[in-house]
């Protein structure tokens, strides 16, 4: 184990753990207690991960958790919440919203009624729940990931999500994840989505703070279901501002038929992101698309690790993630596409292109293929380029001034993963962001 | 209009213009002829602005004002345009998002409003039909999987679109058949008017049977060797340029 005496945070997770959190468990199901328990040796035991650690090599996640965090937070202002909800509007979008504070439900946020065939249950209630139970924690390795098997031992709240049988939703939930506090706070919220046979949905995640000067480290979890041919569009946008640092841990179970398609925009201007997306494909004839974009200004850390997990025959999978690095933002993109050996027929293809707007900036990309299976179709690339000298000249001398030429040319970058997005309100609300981040006379690098 | 003095330019310290006069005026078609290798990309690349062209000696007034001085953008929106020798593909970049972005800000430099989004398709529908565009690549990427041709036409639409003062036709004509040559000579014959020019940089006398020149010159070695009328191309098509090496002998390139 690394030595974890430089951050207080760790000592004090553990202690927090044997002391009121574990009366405030008491009443949970036996099953669950366990599952925290043995989460929490392997925290005990590995701590938090270092750059020695291989996945977490480019990422030094630890001057991050050096701050004194809070372990729950005191004051929830109703006009930071308001601001904060403001900031993630997407303009024309007709959606089921609804708003979370701190990772817990707010009642009064929430508009219009759901219809029947969608429930939607805070966490700390449906922990008690047979379907909590029969899903709760499958797939996700605790050993592992430091942080999932924190986030398992020690989650408070969050929400359970899940769409019946045979019912399509009929417009997006628009789940609005905001952050406020007053003092620093490292908060863990724990989300379980489950559709059932045939059941589609599309969900739209943002994530906003308000401007306070706190520093909020989220550390949270989500575990999606989808059963036998069932459909979820799962779109996540992190535009929070300054003083978030989130790790976002995504673990899908894909059963037979199914399709899931994520797509997840990492803008500015949160600290640090880092988001863990697995997908394991656990049955024959499923599809996934994974679509990502991260664009990075000042000094922001965007990390992208993703884990395709093929383990049965027949199945379909398609990522491609662009990366805009601006100022002294670092990126980083890790995709593994695995193989085990019963999964042949396997086509999957990844793609990764990265686009260096600054002679500041970073990128790590590390494409990974491991292929166990010997009758399959697999293919994988990165990129790395600066923008077309030629094609900001073309643009220019046609009466295109210099700022929007170089956002047009940033925006056509973006367009193989922007035009996969099914919601036209959300694509012009991306496309908008886009541009918004390009900023005006940058110093930019010649190709 | 255009008035050229003494222009001397550099590409990557070599001496590629050594001194250019040409004076054009409003109505007026002007061909440059010449040999590969005789400064006549340099010319329209210095005109319109491209980096990495360094000049060195000499002025250009475009309607009275330094053309030099401008950036490129503000060169267009003077009333600039150099149709590409290699138009540049631009994936993601739809055609007509294109246009009308270029044609928006154009209007803006010169205090009008932008176009309503009818009156934009109206326009566009109209200069397709003049320039023989098929309809169905106005929606796609910018130049992407054109062919040859289709990059050409595309090139005079945009100049049909943005209406300018001077239009510089780099080898427009290099590479393509004979009914894109038609299509391409026409569209230049009936944008012609007495308030616009033309320069029409070319290797071959063939495009000049259809966009009949007023003037013709000979760019040779970086400078203007020979000027006349429609029927220098004619002796150039007949004669060859080998000829020039012999009368015209090569001077110093590096610096």
């Amino acid at each position: 184990m690394a030595n974890q005496v430089s951050i207080p945070l760790y000592q004090k997770l553990l202690d927090g753990f044997d002391g009121k959190f574990a009366i405030e468990q008491k009443a949970e199901p036996d099953a669950l207690r366990q599952a925290r328990q043995k989460a929490l040796e392997n925290f005990r035991k590995s701590g938090f991960p270092t750059t020695r650690v291989e996945d977490w090599k480019y990422t030094n996640v630890i001057p991050f958790l050096k701050e004194d965090y809070a372990l729950q937070d005191k004051a929830k202002a109703g006009a930071a919440l308001a601001h904060a909800v403001e900031a993630a509007t997407i303009e024309d979008l007709d959606s089921y919203r609804i708003v979370l504070l701190n990772g817990q439900l707010q009642e009064t946020a929430t508009d219009e009624k759901l219809p029947d065939s969608i429930s939607i249950r805070p966490m700390a209630e449906a922990k008690q729940e047979a379907t909590f139970l029969n899903y709760f924690g499958k797939g996700t390795d605790v050993e592992k990931h430091h942080f999932a098997a924190l986030n398992t031992a020690m989650f408070t709240d969050g929400l359970l999500i899940e769409v019946k049988a045979n019912a399509s939703i009929d417009k997006p939930l628009h789940i609005i994840h905001a952050f406020s506090s007053e003092n620093n706070l490292f908060v863990q919220p724990r989300h379980l989505i489950v559709l059932h046979r045939s059941a589609a949905l599309s969900i739209v995640e943002s994530v906003v703070t308000d401007s306070s000067a706190a520093k909020i480290f989220v550390n949270s979890l989500t575990e999606v279901v989808v059963e036998e041919n069932a459909n979820l569009n799962h779109y996540t946008l992190q535009t929070a501002k300054k003083g978030l640092r989130q790790l976002q841990h995504t673990e899908v179970n894909q059963k037979r038929d199914s399709v899931y398609s994520n797509y997840t925009f990492s803008l500015p201007e949160a600290e640090l992101l880092r988001n863990n997306l697995h997908v394991n494909l656990d049955d024959e004839h499923t599809e996934s698309h994974l679509y990502g974009l991260y664009l990075g200004a000042d000094q922001q850390l965007l990390d992208n690790h993703t884990f395709m997990n093929h383990q049965k025959a027949h199945c379909e999978s398609n990522e491609v993630y662009k990366g805009v690095l601006l100022d002294k933002a670092v990126g980083v993109f890790n995709g593994k596409v695995f193989v085990q050996v019963d999964a042949q027929k396997t086509n999957a293809f990844q793609q990764n292109n990265n686009l260096l707007l600054s002679p500041t900036a970073t990128i790590n990309s590390k494409p990974q293929l491991e292929i166990f299976a010997d009758d399959v179709k697999c293919s994988h690339g990165s990129t790395i380029g600066q923008l077309s000298q030629e094609a900001m000249f073309y643009l220019q001398s046609r009466g295109i001034g210099e700022d929007s030429a170089r956002a047009m040319l940033v925006s056509a970058f973006a367009f193989d993963v922007t035009e996969k997005i099914k919601i036209p309100e959300l694509e012009a609300h991306i496309n908008n962001l886009i541009t918004h981040h390009i900023p005006a006379n940058q110093e930019l690098i010649k190709a | 209009m255009l008035s050229i003095k003494n222009l001397h330019a550099d590409v990557e310290d070599k001496k590629i213009l050594k001194g250019i006069d040409l004076e054009v005026k409003a109505g007026e078609v002007h061909a440059i002829m010449g040999p590969n290798g005789s400064g006549k990309s340099t010319l329209s690349s210095v005109l319109a602005g491209r980096e990495n062209y360094v000049v060195t000696e000499g002025e250009v007034q475009f309607e009275g004002k330094d053309l030099l001085d401008m950036a490129p953008e503000v060169r267009a929106r003077e009333g600039l345009f150099l149709a590409f020798q290699y138009p540049v593909e631009i994936p993601g970049v739809s055609n007509i998002n294109f246009l009308r972005t270029a044609l928006n800000e154009i209007r803006e430099y010169r205090g009008l409003p932008a176009l309503e989004a009818k009156e934009f398709l109206k326009l566009t529908k109209e200069k397709q039909k003049l320039v023989e565009f098929d309809a169905k690549l106005i929606n796609r990427s910018l130049n992407e999987g054109f062919s040859g041709g289709e990059k050409k036409r595309n090139e005079i639409l945009q100049l049909a679109m943005l209406e300018p003062k001077l239009s510089i036709l780099d080898e427009t004509d290099s590479g393509l058949d004979i009914d894109a040559l038609r299509i391409v000579s026409n569209g230049v014959n009936k944008l012609r008017s007495e308030n616009n020019a033309f320069v029409i940089i070319t290797h071959y006398q063939r495009l000049l049977e259809y966009i009949v020149p007023d003037y013709v010159h000979v760019l040779y070695d970086g400078r203007i060797v020979k000027s006349g009328t429609k029927e220098l191309a004619l002796e150039l098509e007949e004669r060859g340029y080998d000829w020039l090496k012999e009368t015209y002998p090569v001077t110093e390139n590096a610096r």
